[in-house]
């Protein structure tokens, strides 16, 4: 069975067995408004928790998207970066980022879970 | 300080406006569709704008007020016609933009639209620049509303019927709810459009039945989106106090007929006609899907910064990042190659023409 958490950086990720799948959370998108460009970290590349794994733009800003996990980079969604704009869509299912052979599964203990996140995205924009 | 609010305040909350603090007022980023939505609402049919931030300064009195303000502005102040609309700029004595502005000659005097964060200014500098015999009314009983779009005009005309015979840089009187309303045919988007000043009172209603005729209330988010495709200047990005109209590649708003002649910052401006600039602003085209915001560094390519990004986007109707910055002259030739510095990389890009989406001004019409 899958487990889904969030970060207090409004990624989402969802792993099974050692293959994490990341994106950003819908609150997110709100957030941002509409997306009109990302990009990637380099397949194979290895990315550490809490750091720096791609950049989205909306019409007003840029905003960089942090791994919530450690691991390497195993696969990542084109289909975002030729249509940013799925993004806002579809964020939390077609619209993923990145896949990761995650390196340490203890990493995501400390990770919210979905009730936990919405009450911190509450909070937060309120 | 408190921030400020305008008349449409209770309509921007009603419309699901996201609201954020601009020049000291509580101003719409965006409503409920978004910028880019709203950005092509505006160009396919029309979009309204609250920009009642901005200043709108009257001056009047006086057989010499159009020579005094001749030795401020460099427009040509005596060959406008009443109601007739010019492009200018207060400047400091360096040559420097301390603001642009439209200035409209009207019946006993001018009206001048000056931007909102420097419109307190600008009315002490041209206070203090003009004898006390001038009546200066920097008029804050009055909203501003754009209405732009190719649909503008027929929308407007529903609401204030002879409005879309008014040709385009020029304003008239007009009558809503029984109460005086001046309207030019102009704006910030490069679309065809209309600021109509008309009293506080009166703006909600007058914006509501704009948009029971179709159109739809506009961001600052779109606003800007809109002004960038257009290849117009934002204060405070593109122009500031140590950049000339010159360097702004704003040379066609000063008249030929003043450069010989005295205003603030004309001996800069004569010399700078003469020999030339160092700097000049271009628009800027990257090769691929990265955004240049303002400051991005600027290089050649043996890697030597030639100038800086002032403004970029994503432009929605040309559907590809845009920008405009300052670049060294000798690189300022369209298609010249350039690098942009966005996040340690240097993304290839164009020297390209201004502006990114074609204009589509009216010169005034057949009323129909």
């Amino acid at each position: 069975m899958s487990e889904v958490k969030y970060s207090k950086e409004h990624e989402w990720i969802k792993l099974d067995g050692e293959e994490a799948t990341i994106g950003i959370t819908k609150h997110a998108t709100e957030m941002l408004g509409d997306i009109v460009f990302a990009e990637l970290p380099e397949k194979g590349s290895n990315v550490d928790k809490d750091g720096t794994a791609g950049v989205v733009e909306s019409t007003k800003a840029a905003s960089d998207v942090y791994t919530p996990v450690s691991g390497e980079v195993i696969d990542t969604n084109q289909m975002i970066v030729d249509d940013p704009s799925k993004i806002n869509e579809d964020p939390e299912e077609s619209a993923w980022f990145f896949k990761l052979k995650i390196k340490d599964k203890s990493e995501m203990d400390s990770l919210m879970s979905k009730e936990e996140y919405e009450k911190f995205a509450k909070e937060t924009s309120a | 300080m408190s921030i400020k609010k305008t008349s449409l305040n209770n309509l921007h909350i009603k419309y699901g406006a996201k609201l954020v603090e601009f020049a000291g007022y509580q101003m719409p980023i965006q409503y409920k569709d978004g910028i880019i939505q709203e950005h092509k609402y505006t160009r396919s049919h029309s979009g309204i704008f609250d920009v009642s931030h901005m200043g709108q300064l009257f001056i009047s009195g006086g057989d010499d007020l159009t020579n005094d303000l001749e030795k401020i502005f460099p427009a040509d102040l005596k060959k406008l016609k009443t109601n007739q609309s010019k492009y200018s700029f207060l400047m400091n004595n360096k040559g420097g933009i301390q603001d642009d502005l439209i200035i409209t000659k009207t019946s006993d005097g001018f009206l001048i639209i000056l931007n909102a964060a420097c419109k307190y200014n600008d009315y002490e500098v041209i206070k203090s620049k003009l004898d006390n015999q001038y009546k200066l009314n920097l008029d804050e009983s009055l909203s501003l509303i754009a209405l732009q779009g190719p649909e503008a005009k027929n929308v407007l005309n529903k609401v204030i019927p002879g409005c879309n015979s008014l040709k385009f840089m020029n304003g008239n009187n007009y009558v809503y709810n029984n109460k005086k309303v001046y309207i030019t045919r102009s704006g910030y988007t490069g679309e065809d459009g209309f600021e109509i000043s008309i009293k506080h009172n009166d703006a909600e209603t007058f914006v509501e039945s704009l948009i029971e005729n179709g159109s739809k209330l506009i961001g600052l988010g779109a606003r800007d989106t809109l002004r960038m495709e257009a290849g117009l200047c934002l204060y405070g990005n593109d122009l500031d106090n140590d950049t000339s109209p010159i360097e702004a590649n704003l040379k066609w708003a000063i008249p030929k007929s003043r450069i010989e002649t005295e205003f603030v910052g004309s001996e800069v401006l004569k010399n700078q006609f003469q020999s030339g600039v160092k700097k000049l602003r271009v628009g800027i085209k990257p090769d691929s899907k990265v955004i240049a915001r303002g400051n991005t560094k600027i290089y050649n390519d043996k890697n030597q910064e030639i100038g800086k990004v002032t403004s970029g986007t994503f432009g929605p109707s040309v559907e590809h990042p845009i920008a405009m910055g300052y670049v060294d002259n000798s690189y300022s030739t369209v298609n010249t190659k350039i690098f942009l510095e966005v996040r340690g990389k240097k993304i290839p890009a164009n020297i390209c023409n201004l502006p990114f989406y074609k204009k589509n001004y009216v010169k005034g019409e057949i009323n129909v």
